[in-house]
C-alpha cells in the first residue's frame, strides 16, 4: 500500500515528461517554425535569406510543380530499394531464424555490424565498389552483361543499390523477429496436410511473417523516400531526389519557403501512402 | 498434389526400422504390423523412441535403416505431403492466422477439392463444435483446440491417423472424457489410429493393441488385458500398473504348472505364464490379486505366511496395504472394501494368498525395478 502512496496517479505523467519535453522542443516547435516559413515570401528589396510572412500558399503549388520529377523519382527509387531489400532480407531472415542453429546470434550481430561504421563512409565505399577500379564493372564486362562504355557510378542503379544496402538491416531485423516467432510445428502440420514446400511458404510461413514484412518495408521505405545521401554520393544531376532538392534549397540557395513547402509535401505524401499500405496489409487481422 | 494416393489403404508395416543420431539409436531395429482399422498405441516413457517412430511414419523424419509400407506401397522416403497420413500434433499446431473453418479445410484445399463446406461442417459436427467455425485458434480453450486438431486431420479421411500425446496438455477430467470420445470417433470413422503416449491408463482405455516401447525397442505387444495379466518383462510388469516381483527358484513341475520356491515357501505358476529361461525366476503378482487374511492355510491356491502389516491406506474403493514379508521385502496388497470387514491394522500378523493363474514368471536375472523409476507425469515433451 505504501508503494501506492509513493507512486501516485501523477507518476505516469512524470515518467512521460522528459520524452514529451524532448519531442516538443525538437519536433513540435521546429515543425511549427517550418510551417510558418513555408508560406513566407522574400522581403522586397531585402538581403538574400530575408523573408516575411505573407501566407502565400501558392508556394506549395510552385514548389511541387517545379520539382515533381524529383518527387516521382524519390518514390520510384524508394519503392525499388524497398522491394530489393525485401527480396534480399527475407531469405536471410528466414535462414537466420530457422536454419542457423548455433550461429544465430553471430549472424544477427553481423546484420547490424555495418552500423559500427559511419553511414557516409559506407556509402562512399559503394562508389569504389561500383567504380572502374572495382571488381564489379570488369566482371560484368567480361561476362558481356554490360557494354564496354557502360559505367555504374553516377547512375540510378548506383543510387538504388546504395539505398538497398544502407536500409537492409532495417528490413532484416523486423522480418527476423517475425519469422523467428513462427512455431515450426505449424510448418510440419502444413506438410502433413498435403502442402508442399512452396505452398507451405505461401499459405503459412508468409502470412505469419506479414507483421515483419509490414514493419520492415515501412522502416525502409520511409527513410528511403526522404534520403539524399545516396543520391548525392552515388548519383548524378539526373538522379536527384527530393531530399537533394530540399538540401540545396535550404543550404545553397537559401530559399527557405520552398524548402519548407517541399518538406511538408513529402511528409504528407509519405503519410498518405503508408496509411493506404497499412490498411491494405490488414495487419490487425494477424496474431 | 495429384500424387496423394488416398486410395492407398491397408496394414501399416514397419520393417527393421532404425533411427540413429550419431552413436545413439533412438529407434532400434523395430518391426511391427498395425492392422487396418485398429486403434494402436505406442506406449513408453520419455525418450523411448515412440515419438521418433511416429515422426518417421508421418514422414517428418527419415529412417536411418529399414522401411515403412502402407498396404503394398512402400512409403519410407515419400514426402509427408504425399502420404495419406495425417497427424494430431502434441501442441495441436493449428494455423493461428486462419479461422477454425479454414484450418479444417486446409488439407482438402491442398488436394484441390473446391467444395469443402460439407466436409468441414461434418467434421465440426463430429467434434461437436460447429459454432466455432469463424473463430481464430487463439480464441479457443485447450480442449477445443484439441478437437479442432482432430477434426482438421480426420476431415481428410486418411488411411492412417497419428496422434502424438494428443491429450497431454489437458487436465485430468477433460482427458478422461476425450479418451472416450476419441475411441468413439475411431469406431465411427473406421480409420487406423496410431496413438503415442506415456500414459499407460490412456493407452489401456483406448487401444485395441499396445506396443510397449523401451530404449528404442518393443518390449511387448498385445491387448491391454494380455499385457497387464501376462507381462513378459519386468519393465512391462512395472510400467503398466504395479507389480510385486518376488525372487525364487523353480524346483519342479506339476502338470501344466511349475513349482516355485519363494524363500522356503512353495507356490505354483502356470507354465504358459512363465517367461523364465532357467531356474532363477521372479514370481510376479498384481497387488489387487492378493487376498490378505489371518488364516494359516489358503482356502485355495498359493499362500505366503509370516507377513506383518506395515502401512494401511484407506482410499475408499479399496484399502492399500504394505505387508513386510519374513525375507525383508514389502509387498503391495490392494483389497476391495466390499466385505464389510474392518481393515487390518498396522503391526498385525497376516498371510497373503492368491489364485495360481494370476502368477506370472519373469527371468530371474532381470532388473526388478525396471520401469518403476519412470514418472509418467513428467517430461511431456520428449
Amino acid at each position: 500500500m505504501s508503494s501506492q502512496k509513493k507512486f501516485g496517479l501523477s507518476t505516469p505523467y512524470l515518467l512521460l515528461l522528459p520524452g514529451m519535453g524532448f519531442l516538443f522542443t525538437f519536433f513540435i516547435l521546429p515543425i511549427i517554425n517550418l510551417a510558418q516559413t513555408s508560406t513566407q515570401t522574400p522581403v522586397a528589396g531585402g538581403d538574400t535569406g530575408q523573408y516575411e510572412q505573407t501566407l502565400r500558399f501558392q508556394n506549395y503549388i510552385d514548389a511541387f510543380v517545379e520539382n515533381k520529377e524529383q518527387f516521382g523519382r524519390s518514390f520510384v527509387y524508394a519503392i525499388l530499394a524497398t522491394a530489393l531489400a525485401l527480396a534480399i532480407a527475407y531469405p536471410l531472415a528466414y535462414a537466420i531464424a530457422f536454419k542457423s542453429g548455433k550461429l544465430k546470434n553471430l549472424l544477427l550481430v553481423l546484420v547490424v555490424a555495418p552500423f559500427f561504421t559511419s553511414f557516409l563512409l559506407r556509402t562512399i565505399a559503394w562508389k569504389q565498389i561500383l567504380g572502374e577500379q572495382g571488381f564489379v564493372v570488369p566482371t560484368l564486362r567480361s561476362l558481356h552483361l554490360i557494354s564496354e562504355s557502360t559505367t555504374l557510378t553516377s547512375s540510378a542503379f548506383a543510387v538504388v543499390a546504395g539505398m538497398t544496402y544502407n536500409f537492409l538491416p532495417f528490413m532484416t531485423l523486423p522480418l527476423y523477429a517475425s519469422i523467428d516467432r513462427i512455431d515450426p510445428r505449424t510448418l510440419e502440420a502444413s506438410g502433413d496436410l498435403y502442402a508442399n514446400g512452396f505452398t507451405t511458404f505461401r499459405k503459412v510461413t508468409f502470412p505469419l511473417s506479414l507483421p515483419g514484412v509490414v514493419a520492415g518495408t515501412l522502416l525502409t521505405f520511409i527513410p528511403a523516400a526522404g534520403d539524399y545521401v545516396n543520391a548525392a554520393i552515388l548519383g548524378s544531376p539526373q538522379t536527384k531526389m527530393i531530399g537533394n532538392v530540399i538540401d540545396s534549397r535550404f543550404f545553397k540557395i537559401v530559399d527557405y519557403p520552398t524548402a519548407s513547402a517541399l518538406s511538408f509535401t513529402l511528409m504528407a505524401a509519405i503519410l498518405i501512402l503508408v496509411t493506404i499500405y497499412i490498411r491494405k496489409a490488414g495487419t490487425e487481422e494477424l496474431v | 498434389m495429384a500424387d496423394v494416393s488416398t486410395s492407398t489403404r491397408g496394414d501399416l508395416r514397419l520393417t527393421h526400422l532404425t533411427k540413429s543420431y550419431g552413436d545413439f539409436n533412438a529407434v532400434n531395429d523395430l518391426s511391427l504390423t498395425i492392422p487396418e482399422g485398429s486403434f494402436f498405441a505406442l506406449l513408453g516413457p520419455s525418450g523411448c523412441g515412440k515419438t521418433t517412430t511416429l515422426r518417421m511414419i508421418a514422414g517428418l523424419e527419415e529412417p536411418t535403416q529399414g522401411s515403412i509400407s502402407l498396404g503394398t506401397t512402400d512409403i519410407t522416403y515419400t514426402k509427408p505431403y504425399q502420404r495419406p497420413i495425417n497427424t494430431v500434433f502434441q501442441n495441436y499446431a493449428l494455423f493461428p492466422h486462419l479461422t477454425i473453418f479454414e484450418n479444417i479445410a486446409f488439407g482438402l484445399r491442398r488436394r484441390g477439392i473446391k467444395d469443402v463446406d460439407d466436409a468441414v461442417n461434418k467434421a465440426l459436427a463430429l467434434v461437436e463444435l460447429p459454432h466455432l467455425a469463424q473463430r481464430k485458434p487463439t480464441q479457443l480453450s485447450g480442449g477445443q483446440q484439441q478437437r479442432i486438431a482432430l477434426a482438421r486431420a480426420i476431415v481428410n479421411r486418411p488411411a492412417l491417423l497419428l496422434l502424438d500425446e494428443p491429450l497431454g496438455a489437458l487436465d485430468l477430467k477433460l482427458r478422461r472424457q476425450m479418451q472416450i470420445e476419441l475411441k468413439w470417433i475411431q469406431k465411427e470413422v473406421g480409420i487406423t489410429f496410431v496413438h503415442v503416449t506415456h500414459d499407460q491408463e490412456e493407452a489401456m482405455t483406448m487401444a485395441d493393441t499396445i506396443a510397449v516401447m523401451n530404449e528404442g525397442e518393443i518390449e511387448q505387444m498385445g491387448s491391454p488385458a494380455d499385457l497387464y495379466d501376462n507381462p513378459k518383462t519386468a519393465f512391462v510388469a512395472n510400467f503398466l500398473g504395479q507389480s510385486n516381483l518376488i525372487k525364487g527358484t523353480v524346483t519342479g513341475n506339476d502338470g501344466a504348472n511349475q513349482i516355485v520356491d519363494l524363500y522356503g515357501q512353495k507356490i505354483s505358476l502356470q507354465k504358459d505364464r512363465s517367461h523364465g529361461v532357467d531356474s532363477a525366476i521372479y514370481a510376479g503378482i498384481r497387488p489387487e490379486k492378493f487376498r490378505i487374511s489371518r488364516l494359516q492355510t489358503a482356502t485355495s491356491g498359493n499362500i505366503l505366511t509370516g507377513g506383518k502389516v506395515e502401512d494401511v491406506s484407506y482410499i475408499g474403493v479399496s484399502t492399500q496395504y504394505q505387508v513386510m514379508m519374513p525375507w525383508g521385502q514389502e509387498l503391495m496388497v490392494f483389497e476391495q472394501n466390499d466385505d464389510g470387514v474392518a481393515p487390518f491394522s498396522v503391526g498385525e500378523s497376516v498371510n497373503i494368498s492368491w489364485e495360481p493363474i494370476f502368477t506370472f514368471g519373469l527371468r530371474g536375472d532381470e532388473d526388478a525395478e525396471a520401469g518403476t523409476e519412470v514418472n509418467p507425469e513428467e517430461d511431456l515433451d520428449e
